[in-house]
């Protein structure tokens, strides 16, 4: 990589790392930037892309995906993604970790996180230590909750220990059992499995207090309703470590997507109400929510064509990651800034890696980004190995027109 | 016996559904369409010789991937009343359960060219996927905790031919309304036809805004059950209970059986129903079930199948190029 030339993107408008807007353009050498915005001027010899006047932002950061389909993600505008220990088998040994940590390079880095328990099953500790060796960029509890209170303290105090975020998933364990949606009029008529929304505040509740108990650092991959932003929020106020996040689908859709048994809306938590999907976006705005991920997860026929309780919750997010949270700036509730920070300051700063934003030493993942073009999602003609995603057929704004890897243009 | 307040449209107009997946979506006049349609196989049902070969040549198939025997048993009669080639899949719940195979089942009925199928699952749902799938008309018999729209069709006609008409009908419906197809239905159907419904359940048997269905909610038996015309009661599933819903079946019992002593609280006409099978001496004692006056439950089993005639005759119209439906 260091061999090549130096990588001028020119004639666009740089997202800087204050927020501000500036025209220029963004330039690289090696796999490194070293200079953006009106003094980012191409040197003799470079090789130039021009970014014909529109947005230059950094690659996404794309926290907590299960999948990692390449061509998926570089539609999307992501370079870098955390993985989800939640794989088969489990990221639960040091081996598998290493080997995740670098199946995408050198266009695509996989940051695995290593899982907290062995298989993934909330008893026993995994070796997080050597994980972390290995290469994982942090600690998940999975797709499930640590329905053991002790094993969750001696979990946050290990990882405090090793000043390595905790990452877990909030629904309680006991309320929630076989549900697969919300308690509510939707899941009553549908005679779906479902159980209380408050479901996710009484996990995040526990969390926070062993957080707090033992100084770990934690983040909650997604914070779905009014109740647990709450508690989030006052958590922040009172100076705890804490970072939340969401995906697209609890700030898009509620329950009353999954009408006629869609599976495509199938989500682990499930969708929530309108008031809470209301709540989401006004946390989004107001800095309660960190991180906006895909959550990634394509799935074929065999595991969504079943019955509602039978299929695979989660959707292939990463190519509509970009244009989804795009909306939020239209409408409003956020600036185009904050949508960066939500999609790649904010992962990368928790990833503890150099990217995520645009300045001189950090990674040189840049996204030439138009955020206007029209475009209308098909899940028939989609880059991921799956087209599970309820937002078929949506007319979307937002596309990536270039990007960039280290320096090496890989879309 | 029709009913006056409605005159149903002609041909296909009057029930333009392929398939019978649910109560939701129905009209009320397509609702009573079908049940003027069972009448004449009520009277069939009780002629010496109990057949019509309008369905000859026709193949029915019941899939029941869930055990079943009175259901399976009422449409199996029902197709055989008919004249219709009946076969039966029973596939245990066990062996077929998830995976692809439930949509490979539908494509292999699909290929022996049914001419309707009959669908029990296990799975809210799963009725609606296969349906989907396959080109003829499709019978829900049941499907997880969602619909069982025949049982709720035959329990109106039970109904209404009891008490003629449903406008102000106070029915109560009482049990396990969380896990209950039968009451789901029964609740869209009744109220759509105009009935005054009830629900009373302890709160871990009562699913979450059930009262958006257009219900009344209780928890105290006795006070569902003052001035009803119908006590509608579930079958509480034992199997399921183990202690997390309730305490323990005496205990249910002590405030939720249908004991003599409390219907006297409802009118005192009021019919007593059960989709069965019955837990004697649970949720309904003996002297109750088989009150000569009161208790329709064996009633209910013969409109069974009569309803489920009907709704094979209407449903295989267009298929048999009946006039008007083809």
């Amino acid at each position: 990589m260091s061999l090549s030339k130096p990588l001028a993107v020119v004639n666009g408008k740089v997202l800087l790392p204050d927020g501000s807007i500036t025209p220029g353009g963004v330039r690289c050498v090696g796999d490194r930037i070293v200079a953006v915005g009106a003094d980012a001027a191409p040197h003799e010899g470079d090789r130039v892309h021009d970014a014909g006047g529109q947005l230059i932002a950094p690659g996404l950061v794309d926290y907590g995906v299960f999948a990692t389909d390449k061509p998926a993600f570089h539609f999307g505008g992501i370079t870098r993604a955390a993985l989800m220990p939640d794989q088969n088998p489990p990221l639960d040994v040091p081996a598998r970790v290493r080997f995740a940590a670098s199946s995408g390079k050198p266009d695509f880095w996989v940051h695995p996180l290593a899982a907290a328990t062995r298989e993934l099953e909330g008893e026993a500790l995994a070796e997080i230590a050597l994980m972390r060796d290995a290469g994982a960029r942090g600690i998940a509890t999975g797709r499930r909750w640590i329905g053991n209170s002790g094993t969750m303290l001696r979990l946050c105090q290990y990882a405090a220990m090793l000043d390595m975020v905790v990452c877990t998933h909030a629904e309680d364990a006991g309320l929630i059992g076989q549900a697969v949606a919300t308690a509510g009029e939707m899941a009553t008529r549908l005679g779906l499995p479902s159980a209380p929304a408050e479901a996710e505040a009484l996990a995040i509740g526990r969390d926070l207090a062993i957080a707090e108990l033992s100084g770990a650092r934690l983040h909650i991959r997604q914070v779905t309703t009014r109740a647990g932003l709450d508690l989030v929020r006052r958590a922040k106020v009172k100076g705890l470590r804490v970072t939340a996040g969401v995906t697209p689908a609890h700030f898009m859709l509620s329950d009353l997507a999954t009408a006629e048994f869609r599976t495509f809306a199938h989500f682990s938590p499930p969708l929530r109400a309108e008031d809470d999907r209301k709540a989401v976006i006004a946390a989004i705005a107001d800095g309660t929510i960190d991180v906006i991920a895909s959550g990634h997860d394509p799935r074929g026929a065999e595991d969504k064509r079943l019955p509602f309780a039978d299929s695979a919750p989660g959707m292939a997010g990463a190519e509509t990651l970009l244009p989804l949270t795009l909306s939020l700036v239209r409408e409003g509730a956020i600036g185009i800034s904050r949508a960066f920070d939500l999609l790649a300051a904010n992962p990368a700063k928790l990833l503890g890696v150099a990217a995520g934003r645009l300045e001189a030493g950090a990674e040189a993942d840049i996204a030439v980004i138009d955020p206007d073009r029209p475009w209308i999602v098909d899940s028939g003609k989609m880059a991921a190995s799956a087209g599970n995603t309820p937002f078929d057929r949506q007319p979307v704004q937002g596309r990536v027109l270039a990007l960039f890897k280290g320096g090496a243009r890989v879309g | 016996m029709t009913s006056a307040a409605y005159s149903s449209p002609a041909g296909s107009a009057a029930f333009p559904h392929r398939d019978l997946v649910g109560i939701a979506g129905l009209a009320p006049h397509e609702i009573l369409y079908l049940l003027d349609e069972a009448e004449q196989w009520v009277a069939l049902n009780r002629e010496a010789k109990k057949r019509r070969d309008l369905l000859e040549g026709l193949t029915i198939i019941n899939a029941f991937f869930e055990n079943s025997t009175r259901t399976l048993l009422s449409f199996e009669i029902a197709g055989k009343r008919l004249g219709a080639d009946v076969v039966n899949m029973a596939v245990a719940t066990s062996s077929v359960k998830k995976g692809e195979t439930l949509i490979d089942t539908a494509m292999t009925l699909n290929a022996m060219h049914a001419d309707a199928i009959v669908i029990r699952h296990g799975s809210s749902g799963a009725v609606q996927l296969i349906a989907d799938k396959v080109g003829c008309p499709v019978l829900n018999a049941g499907d997880g905790q969602h619909e069982h729209p025949t049982q709720a069709l035959l329990d109106a006609l039970t109904i209404r031919q009891a008490k003629r008409a449903f406008n102000g009908l106070v029915v109560t419906i009482c049990g396990d309304i969380l896990h209950s197809r039968v009451a789901r239905s029964n609740i869209l159907s009744l109220t759509s036809l105009g009935a005054d419904v009830r629900v009373c359940a302890p709160p871990a048997l009562m699913p979450q805004a059930i009262e958006q269905m257009n219900v009344q909610v209780f928890h105290d038996f006795g006070a569902a059950l003052k001035g009803a015309d119908v006590v509608m009661m579930l079958r509480l599933q034992l199997e399921r209970m183990q202690g997390q819903f309730i305490p323990s079946p005496r205990e249910y019992r002590h405030l939720y059986g249908l004991t003599l002593d409390r219907l006297g609280t409802a009118k005192p006409d009021a019919l007593v129903m059960h989709p069965g099978p019955m837990n004697r001496g649970i949720e309904i004692d003996s002297n109750v079930a088989d009150h000569l006056e009161r208790s329709q439950i064996t009633t209910q089993v013969e409109m069974g199948v009569a309803m489920r005639m009907a709704c094979l005759d209407v449903l295989t119209r267009r298929a048999r190029g009946a006039e008007g439906w083809a």
